[in-house]
């Protein structure tokens, strides 16, 4: 039996049935990653002791009893932005080479306390700005389903792993998508929670007002599983919030009867593959039959939300990334001359193309003279984005288009027009500003074999509306390993 | 010259304020450890660290603001200010620019001149920024977090003041306020209280105002006086000899007596403010800004009334006493003790006020307990210890908080009340004094005074004085 096919809560059960031992599990992972990593290079950082050593002590705890939950002893891999106290986390950038937290992030501590095993840190695009992870300092990561593709970004790296089939189930972070057009990509499922729902404690801040942590896994049970896992109340966190009804897995029930469904019009309009309509189409089809009411909407403003996104996202990044400037940690340059020169060589040379980008645009829009033009007008246009959200829920339990508006391209094809690439962010960037949960799943593949992804959006709170609807679209279908899984 | 133009001054005052945690951690606030050791993620910018709002803060910056007649902003912000500087960790300081917690207030001061109400613009909270510590002996500079995060208020006052005898007034209500409220111990030299000072001339009757500069960190009431006079000497100097006054940020060197140009306005940082993302608005209950207003203690103004309406203080005392919280907290405790006011008032207005000014000492020096005065006023009342060696006493306690009790005890201070012992003593006084019991006998009243003192002497100074004089005439 190939360990790694099962999803997390299949291995789980099995850890606890006493078939499978936890390190025999952790062992599987860490041969698949020594196996799979040159063609895909997921990972920046693999544990490989600190694993081993933790499986021991985890299977110990199971063996007693003291650890019951349904992710006791399943192997996981975290996003290189979440702190992890004595393990390297560099964001896939040069400036934090070196840099090893004194704590753990929060989201990472509710999965150990799960009984999560610590496989390694997962690549990224750097400080988390790409949709390609190929901005990453420490190389490309690569598509399981074809390596001359991208995986997306920037979770490419958690995504990567998780389709390859390296590890079970993996965390990743959502500022605009990052974890949607990814886990779209790499033909796997992943699900960004209601702002506030899951701690940023120890989450490396790239837009602090957008960003979410959330889970990448084969299936909608595995992620609406490790969302249970690691929701929590944290008042480290000041936007935490108190979520009520938090057992997201009461909601993996086939039944979707009387849901009603909105199709963002604007959503199938120009620049969207026709296959990937073709498959969304399909799988509204497929709702429908189910007992959905589905039909098609106009949700307004659609085209705003993409340059108040990389305004904001940008503004609040271009602060939040202050911080690394060689005085306490990471990297400093060799040679300078005074403090100013220090800062200055340090960042420029510690810094990748793609975030100096983000930073001068966002120092840009702050700047004085420019801050009511471009970064209060893209404040009003979230708040009026969110009230159009706020009257498409007044009339739909949950809305349904595509993840992103292609399939994964090649490497190298996007990088050169960073522009078409912010384009491709369309159909997620809206729901961070809005603060909304989002899920994306497969659907299908393109006439390349690529992954086509669904995306189900709920109002704020109502994770269990997509994570229903989700599981009963993924009845319909059998889950596809990728080409590299299979290896 | 002087008397065409007139000075237009504008004070931005920063406190620390007297929480036991920063404003954004749970980190100690106490000011003097070892370097770095009152520090965590939040307060050294790690990476993924989150600040947290510490409620007292937001109580503090309140009720300082209700002190001074301040609107309260119940819906407020924070906002980063972003600029690079190795004491400030994140490069960005958390602090509020568009909605702040108070506005629009104002105090009232006095001067030779009477009454004047200064105008508050506004009182905002923030963070204060580690501290540089700049090795002479090998070329590296190091940095020290503890400071890192410690809350501040910065009181913007509006531009009325118009000389240094309104800014000392002015700064001394405000630490008085401050001061009585509990939320800072207002130190200058500690820095629990830094003032920068922007000023600007004008001719008299003009209503344009100058091109301002701004004086940073002036580090005592008499520098900021000083500086104020020499800036305002400079102006005028520039805009005589045909010159202009530049808008820059000058510092102010006290020992030299001069200031010299910072930074020019054209050098001036833009810190693209914009809303912390990392904490949510503050929202000021009507029921919390109800309990904070029912906590505030009564303030100078009030206590100085009551001292005199209550306590039959005299006016003198009674403003003496208020004029620092530490003295009005030890007359009141003392007098809760021992019920004698004027006494407490005596006690404090004479003895302490010599200490103090014997050893350079600030109210706020004050070490000794309201206990051990009270039982100090005690003893001497009741008669058990005399004039002489209440004073002594006095300064042990001022010095080391001693227990009068236990130190009259040990020391066997006690006033001599026995009546044969004292009798037996005076005797051999007169008998080895003939030439005083003579001059007694002519009349010279003075020698008396000569034999009471070699009694006291012969009694180490523990005798009843009352008792001695007694016996002394009843002997002669």
């Amino acid at each position: 039996m190939n360990l790694l096919s099962l999803t997390a809560v299949e291995l789980g059960k099995k850890i606890k049935a006493g078939e499978v031992k936890v390190e025999e599990a952790t062992r599987a992972a860490l041969k698949a990653i020594e196996v799979k990593e040159e063609q895909v290079h997921s990972f920046v950082t693999v544990n490989q002791e600190g694993a081993l050593k933790r499986a021991k002590e985890v299977q110990k705890k199971i063996t007693e009893g003291a650890l019951t939950g349904p992710l006791a002893g399943v192997p996981v891999a975290i996003k290189d932005n979440l702190c992890t106290k004595g393990m390297l986390t560099t964001c896939s950038s040069k400036i934090l080479y070196n840099f090893i937290p004194t704590y753990t992030a929060e989201a990472v501590l509710n999965l150990e306390h799960a009984g999560a095993v610590i496989l390694g840190k997962t690549n990224m695009d750097e400080f988390a700005m790409g949709s390609t992870t190929e901005t990453s300092a420490y190389g490309v990561t690569r598509n399981p389903w074809n390596t001359e593709h991208v995986p997306g970004g920037s979770s490419g790296g958690s995504c990567a792993a998780v389709a390859a089939e390296e590890v079970f189930y993996a965390l990743g972070s959502d500022t605009g998508g990052s974890i949607r057009q990814p886990s779209s990509f790499c033909g796997v499922t992943g699900l960004k929670p209601t702002y506030g729902t899951v701690s940023r404690y120890g989450l490396i801040a790239y837009g602090s007002s957008l960003d979410q942590v959330g889970p990448i896994a084969k299936d909608v049970t595995d992620c609406a599983t490790v969302l249970e896992a690691i929701t929590s109340y944290d008042k480290k966190d000041s936007t935490s919030i108190e979520r009520k009804e938090a057992d997201f897995t009461s909601a993996l029930v086939d039944d979707v009867r009387g849901m009603k469904i909105g199709i963002p019009r604007d959503y199938l309009g120009e620049g969207l593959d026709s296959e990937v309509k073709e498959a969304i189409l399909a799988a509204a089809k497929i709702l429908e039959e189910k007992g959905a009411i589905v039909e098609q909407f106009d949700l307004s403003l659609v085209e705003y939300a993409i340059p108040a996104y990389y305004v904001i996202a940008a503004a609040e990044a271009s602060s939040n990334l202050e911080r690394f400037d060689g005085v306490k940690y990471g990297y400093r340059t060799k040679e300078y001359q005074g403090l100013h020169n220090m800062y200055k060589k340090s960042r420029s040379e510690g810094f990748g193309a793609e975030v100096k980008r983000r930073i001068m645009l966002g120092s840009f829009v702050l700047s004085s003279g420019y801050y009511d033009a471009y970064y209060l007008k893209a404040l009003r246009t979230k708040a009026l984005i969110k009230q159009a959200f706020d009257q498409a829920f007044a009339k739909y339990d949950i809305l349904l288009g595509p993840t992103a508006p292609t399939t994964a391209p090649k490497l190298g094809a996007s990088l050169s027009d960073p522009l078409k690439m912010y384009l491709g962010d369309i159909y997620t960037v809206s729901v961070n500003l809005a603060g909304l949960p989002g899920i994306s799943l497969p659907c299908g593949q393109d006439s390349k074999g690529l992954p086509i992804g669904l995306q189900l959006i709920g109002d704020c709170f109502q994770e269990k509306k997509i994570i229903r609807a989700a599981y009963a679209y993924e009845q319909s279908r059998i889950y596809q390993h990728s080409p590299l899984a299979d290896q | 010259m002087n008397k065409e133009y007139e000075t237009v001054i504008g004070l931005e005052v920063h406190v620390e304020l007297a929480t036991k945690t920063k404003i954004f951690c749970s980190c100690s606030t106490a000011f003097g450890s070892a370097p770095n050791t009152h520090t965590c993620p939040v307060c050294t910018g790690m990476p993924g660290s989150l600040p947290v709002l510490n409620k007292k803060v937001v109580e503090y910056a309140i009720a300082v603001g209700l002190a001074t007649g301040c609107e309260i902003n119940q819906y407020s912000k924070f906002d980063r200010k972003n600029y690079f500087y190795p004491d400030n960790p994140q490069n960005y300081q958390i602090s509020q620019l568009y909605l702040p917690i108070c506005h629009d207030g104002g105090i009232e001061i006095e001067t030779q001149a009477g009454t004047k109400m200064i105008g508050i613009h506004e009182i905002h909270m923030e963070e204060d920024a580690g501290k540089l510590i700049h090795d002479d002996w090998e070329e590296v500079s190091l940095v020290d977090y503890n400071r890192s995060g410690v809350p501040l208020i910065e009181i913007v006052s509006e531009p009325d003041m118009r000389s240094a005898e309104e800014v000392i007034a002015y700064l001394d209500k405000l630490r008085m306020i401050i001061q009585y409220l509990g939320a800072s111990d207002c130190k200058m030299q500690e820095g629990s209280m830094r003032a920068d000072v922007n000023l600007s001339v004008r001719k008299l009757g003009s209503k344009e105002f100058g091109t301002r500069t701004e004086m940073k960190n002036i580090g005592s009431f008499k520098a900021i006086a000083r500086a104020i006079e020499a800036e305002k000497a400079r102006q005028i100097d520039l805009l005589e000899s045909g010159e202009s006054v530049v808008q820059e940020t000058r510092r102010w060197n006290d020992e030299q007596g001069y200031s010299y140009a910072m930074r020019s306005k054209e050098d001036a940082q833009d810190y693209r403010y914009f809303p912390e993302p990392d904490l949510v608005p503050i929202e000021v209950s009507d029921q919390w800004l109800q309990k904070i207003r029912g906590r505030q203690p009564e303030l100078r103004d009030q206590k100085y009334k009551r001292y005199v309406e209550q306590y039959g203080l005299p006016a003198y005392d009674a403003q003496i006493l208020t004029s620092a919280k530490k003295l009005a907290d030890l007359f009141e405790e003392a007098v809760k003790l021992c019920e004698k006011p004027k006494k407490v008032s005596n006690w404090l207005m004479g003895e302490t006020m010599r200490l103090m000014k014997e050893h350079s000492m600030d109210p706020e020096d004050i070490a000794f307990s309201p206990v051990n005065l009270a039982k100090l006023i005690v003893l001497a009342d009741a008669g058990t210890i005399n004039g002489t060696v209440a004073k002594e006493v006095f300064e042990q306690v001022f010095a080391n908080d001693i227990d009068p009790d236990q130190y009259v005890e040990q020391k066997g201070l006690k006033t001599v009340n026995d009546e044969d012992a004292l009798r037996k003593t005076i005797a051999q006084i007169i008998e080895d004094n003939p030439k005083s019991v003579e001059d007694y006998h002519n009349g010279k009243e003075k020698a008396i005074g000569f034999l009471v003192g070699q009694t006291m002497k012969a009694m180490k100074g523990k005798a009843n004085p009352g008792m001695v004089n007694q016996i002394l005439k009843e002997l002669l």
